[in-house]
Parts: structure tokens; C-alpha cells; sequence
């Protein structure tokens, strides 16, 4: 075993984070063998309270969906997004931070100042303009979830390459002949990305959030089992059937701080001396 | 005072180009977003020929090159000109300023509280770091940041107005009741403890782990030793000492938090029907309102800039050795 893995499995927060992140992978791949039916589809009788029908364990919400159901696939729905707005967080990030810092220069000025100004808007709000101007079908919320989340790694990415571009083995490489692309790709990327890695689960917890938020809001796309959704379906039972709104905030709560505290747990791991601050 | 005013007029000029990439940005979004101002109105008037759309194009210069639009369209952002509210009839400038002291009062409100519980909390925790406090209140740090503010939104109304009656679930304050003076204040102030504590409990979460980072980095270093051997009591050494300067990376991530947390505001002023900033750039999304929409994105991006402005000087107070020479 390597040291980082036993350094991993030696941290308290990464254990009980990976054993969290199971069961919720556990949830989403077994919901289709679980509960094959639709999960939007009428299970029964609306607003049954969990634990009064044995067939519908968590009860059914407003609308008669059963609630358990919903909640193991939209465990699918959150990391499928999770992940993949992630990528286009990342993958933009590293694109963006990666030129910046190893180009310095015009470049670099041009670069940061194009990401000042989408720190600048708050991300929340940016997300509300991107929904209204291309709609919100899963494909556009995902990619616009990660156009306002990849200023955090482009910072981290650019610091590391500015960091890394003098260092001897990039001279040397550079002394070579070799062109930038592959200096860029092959000498310093691999050498930037640990703590990238660390930060994609801080990203992860990120993205479900806001994808929770919106689809609270009535604004992610209708057709998919999301927690958020079920949530704001419970606003109009709030005041007798709580439950309906409080069960699907659970299940965000507990992926949410399963990616936190991997991300604790990969930071004790890969970089004991750097504090991730969120 | 030179020196603070040298670092202020810096910091504005450095702010410029971030603004105006920002507007062009809004240009370019206008220009993707399907059907222009020409084709709302004739939707409006139900239906047109194409030659009375050209002409209105041409009376609203929607028909010039691209270049002169963005110019004009800088021009009149510039003179704080952003258009009509399609949904409120009114100039958005007049909208968004009638929004803007709500917004003002409850994210200071929620800025205040996640600021100084985090700072307590993180100090609690950094004076006996892995005993059981410390251990508690990093937990509960965890489980706040995992915390979907809207969802703590609703389940607070549902203890504490539902089946406690202690506070009123939602509106900015109680309509009709023809209340004044302090009276009003604290009818106002019962109406935002529940939607401060769903929109800070996250901010909260992040400074007390800043704080207690930044004491325990600061407690090891030599002048704090130094306190200590002269003998002074651990408690005027954790106060006068190590506080002051634990705190300035505190100061640091609430500019940096700020525009964030204005975008969270979105989310629980919707919850709360708080008439707000957040809950108008809802009710702009449902009801298609682009222009009021993106005069939004303009002043939260100034409002943005503004708060870190006044937190950069605040810093450099605080630190006599920024903003010298570089």
C-alpha cells in the first residue's frame, strides 16, 4: 500500500466520508433494481406518512410518488450532474489556469481578469441567466453548473504552474526541444494536479448544491427524480407533512458531507500541510 | 492617509476592466438568448408582417452591425440606463432600487452573524485543539457547510413558526399592522432571525474553520512566544496577541465569500418572500424578463466590487505593511 492510501484510510473524516459515498453509490446503482418503476410515476395514495404502508417505507409525497424511490434515483440524478459539471469545472479550469500560468504575461493578465469578472457575479445568480437564456434541459444545467464553478480550480492550477514552469526538469525538458503543448501536458501538468484532485470533491459538493437549489426553485428540468425538486414539491404540505421536505434534504446533506469529508481525507492524505478553506 | 488613498485609487482602476468584461459578457448573452426586444413586442401586439419588424428594428438600431450595438449598449449601461422591466413596466434602474435595501439589511445581517459566531466558535476550538470542544465544533462546522440553505429555510419555519409560533414565516414585515418607529424595528428584525440563520449557517461553517486554522498558525509563531515567556496571562496573550492577527485572513474571505453569498440570497429570499435583490432575479427568470435579470447581474457585480473595495482598505488598516510600495 502507499503511503498516501494508508495516510487515507488513517484519517478519521475520510473514512466515515468513503463510507457515506458508498451507500449514496450504493443507492443510485441498485435504484433500478430496487425500484424498477418510474420514479415520477403515481405509486399510490398521496401524502401516506413513511412507516404507514410496509409497501411504501417513506411514505409517498403530494403528488403520490413514492418518496423512497424517488430518493435512491435521484441519488442517481445528483452524482451523474455532481460529476459531470464537475468535469466541465475542472477540465475548464485546468484548460484556463494551466495557459495563464504557464504563458504568464498579456496572457496571464487577460486570462485572470476574464475570471475576476465570473468571480465577480455571484455564481448563483449567473446560473439563474444561463437557465434563462438557453433553457434548462439536463445537458445545459450541467455544462452551465460548471461554467460557474471553474474559477477555484483555474486559480489553484495557475498558481502550481507558475510555480512549476522554472523548476530544472521543465528547462531541461524545454532545452530538449520539446514544444510547448507537450511541455505543458507530459512535464508540468502531472505535477499541478494533486491538489486539483483534492479540490474536485469540494467542486462535486459545489455542483449537487446548486443543482438542488435550482431545481427547489422549479428551474432544473422537470423529467428527472432530483432531490431539489421533490423539496419544492413539499413547500405547499409544509405546514402538516413536513416529511416530504425534510427526507429528500437529508439525502442531500448526507452526499454533500460525504464529498466534504473525502475532500478532508484527501487533503491529510495528498498535501498534510495545505488547509483546504472550502 | 496618503498611503491608504494611493491603495484605493489603485484598487478602482484595477476593478475597470473586470467591469467592463462583465458587460460585454451581458452583450454577448443578450445577442444568444432566442428573439430580441423586436420580437417580444410583436408578440406583444400578436403578430406583425416582416416589413413592420424591419422598421422597428430599425427604430430601435437593432439593425446595425453588432460592433455599433455594443457600443451602444456600453454607452447606455455606462449612464446607468438598463432598460425597461418587461414585467414591471418601469425602468429596471427604479426596480432594482426599490429591491435594494432589503437585500442590504439581510445580508448584512447574515454577514454580521456567520462573522462573529464563526470567530467565536473557531477561537473556542483553537484553545484546546482535539479536546472535545474542538471536536464538537469542527463536526458540527462539517454538517453546517452540508447544509442546503433552503432546506434549513423550510425546516425552521417548520419548528419555530409552525409549531411554535415564535416567528413569522415569511414577508419583510407584518403588512398593515401600521406599526412605527421601534416597534417597526423589531417587527422588521423578527422577520429576518429565520432566513439570517438559513442563509449564514454556511458562511458560519467556513469562518470558524478559517479561524480556527489562522489561530492555531499564528499561536506558533515567535512574537507569541515571546508574550508568553514575558509572562503575560495566556488570556491577554490569545486577545491582544494572536487574535489580531488571526483575524486578518477573516477579513480577506468575507470580500471573497461576499458574491457568493449574495447569489445564496437568491434561494432564501424566495423562501422567506423576502421582496429582495434574489427573489427579483427569481421572479425575472419565470417571468422572462431578461433586461431586469441582467441589470442585476450589473449591480451585484458592482455591489461585489464595492464590498471588496471597502475590505481591501479595511485590510490594509488593519496591516500597516500592505499597500507601501508594490
Amino acid at each position: 500500500m502507499s503511503p498516501a492510501v494508508r495516510a487515507y484510510l488513517r484519517s478519521p473524516a475520510g473514512m466515515i466520508g468513503l463510507l457515506l459515498l458508498l451507500a449514496v453509490l450504493g443507492a443510485a446503482l441498485s435504484a433500478g433494481w430496487l425500484f424498477p418503476r418510474d420514479p415520477l410515476s403515481l405509486a399510490g395514495r398521496p401524502l401516506q406518512w413513511p412507516g404507514q404502508n410496509p409497501r411504501l417505507p417513506l411514505g409517498t409525497d403530494n403528488l403520490g410518488r413514492d418518496i423512497a424511490s424517488f430518493i435512491f434515483h435521484g441519488a442517481r440524478v445528483s452524482l451523474l450532474i455532481g460529476l459531470a459539471a464537475s468535469a466541465v469545472a475542472v477540465g475548464i479550469g485546468v484548460l484556463v489556469g494551466a495557459v495563464a500560468g504557464f504563458y504568464g504575461g498579456w496572457v496571464d493578465d487577460l486570462l485572470m481578469r476574464i475570471t475576476e469578472a465570473f468571480q465577480t457575479v455571484p455564481n448563483f445568480i449567473l446560473l439563474l441567466v444561463l437557465v434563462a437564456v438557453f433553457g434548462s434541459e439536463l445537458s445545459v444545467i450541467t455544462v452551465a453548473i460548471g461554467l460557474v464553478g471553474w474559477t477555484a480550480p483555474c486559480r489553484l492550477v495557475r498558481a502550481e504552474f507558475l510555480s512549476l514552469r522554472n523548476r530544472e526538469f521543465v528547462l531541461a525538458a524545454r532545452g530538449l526541444g520539446m514544444r510547448d503543448a507537450r511541455l505543458i501536458l507530459g512535464e508540468v501538468l502531472p505535477n499541478a494536479l494533486p491538489p486539483v484532485i483534492v479540490y474536485a470533491s469540494v467542486v462535486m459538493a459545489v455542483a449537487i448544491l446548486l443543482e438542488s437549489a435550482l431545481a427547489f426553485l422549479g428551474l432544473s428540468d422537470p423529467n428527472i427524480a432530483s432531490w431539489g425538486n421533490m423539496i419544492g414539491a413539499g413547500r405547499s404540505v409544509l405546514r402538516a407533512e413536513w416529511y416530504v421536505s425534510a427526507i429528500p434534504g437529508l439525502a442531500i446533506l448526507v452526499t454533500v458531507l460525504a464529498f466534504s469529508l473525502v475532500g478532508q481525507g484527501l487533503n491529510d492524505a495528498l498535501n498534510p500541510r495545505m488547509q483546504v478553506a472550502a | 492617509m496618503r498611503r491608504l488613498g494611493l491603495l484605493a485609487l489603485r484598487r478602482l482602476a484595477q476593478s475597470l476592466p473586470v467591469l467592463a468584461i462583465i458587460m460585454v459578457g451581458l452583450f454577448l448573452l443578450l445577442q444568444l438568448a432566442p428573439g430580441d426586444t423586436v420580437d417580444a413586442l410583436m408578440a406583444q401586439m400578436g403578430g406583425g408582417s416582416a416589413e413592420d419588424a424591419a422598421r422597428l428594428r430599425a427604430a430601435y438600431g437593432l439593425d446595425a452591425g453588432v460592433a455599433v450595438q455594443l457600443g451602444r449598449y456600453l454607452l447606455r449601461l455606462v449612464s446607468l440606463d438598463l432598460g425597461q422591466s418587461a414585467i414591471y413596466g418601469k425602468p429596471v434602474a427604479t426596480v432594482i432600487a426599490e429591491r435594494l435595501a432589503v437585500t442590504a439589511l439581510f445580508m448584512s445581517a447574515a454577514l454580521a452573524f456567520a462573522f462573529s459566531a464563526g470567530l467565536v466558535l473557531g477561537v473556542l476550538a483553537a484553545r484546546r485543539v482535539n479536546g472535545w470542544p474542538d471536536t464538537l465544533i469542527s463536526t458540527l462546522g462539517l454538517v453546517f457547510y452540508a447544509i442546503p440553505s433552503f432546506w434549513l429555510g423550510l425546516m425552521l419555519i417548520v419548528l419555530f413558526s409552525v409549531h411554535l409560533g415564535w416567528l413569522p414565516p415569511g414577508g419583510f414585515e407584518s403588512v398593515g399592522a401600521g406599526l412605527t418607529g421601534f416597534a417597526r424595528v423589531l417587527d422588521i428584525a423578527s422577520h429576518l432571525v429565520l432566513p439570517t440563520l438559513s442563509l449564514a449557517l454556511i458562511f458560519l461553517a467556513i469562518y470558524l474553520r478559517l479561524m480556527r486554522a489562522s489561530m492555531l498558525e499564528v499561536m506558533n509563531l515567535d512574537f507569541v512566544r515571546t508574550a508568553r515567556a514575558k509572562g503575560l496571562p495566556e488570556g491577554k496573550v490569545l486577545w491582544r496577541h494572536v487574535l489580531r492577527n488571526a483575524l486578518l485572513p477573516m477579513v480577506t474571505f468575507v470580500g471573497l465569500q461576499f458574491s457568493t453569498m449574495l447569489g445564496g440570497s437568491v434561494v432564501v429570499e424566495s423562501v422567506f418572500s423576502l421582496p429582495g435583490l434574489g427573489r427579483l432575479a427569481f421572479e425575472s427568470v419565470v417571468q422572462r424578463d431578461l433586461n431586469t435579470l441582467l441589470g442585476i447581474v450589473l449591480v451585484s457585480a458592482v455591489l461585489v466590487i464595492l464590498v471588496n473595495f471597502v475590505v481591501d482598505l479595511l485590510y490594509a488598516r488593519l496591516d500597516p505593511r500592505i499597500g507601501g510600495a508594490a
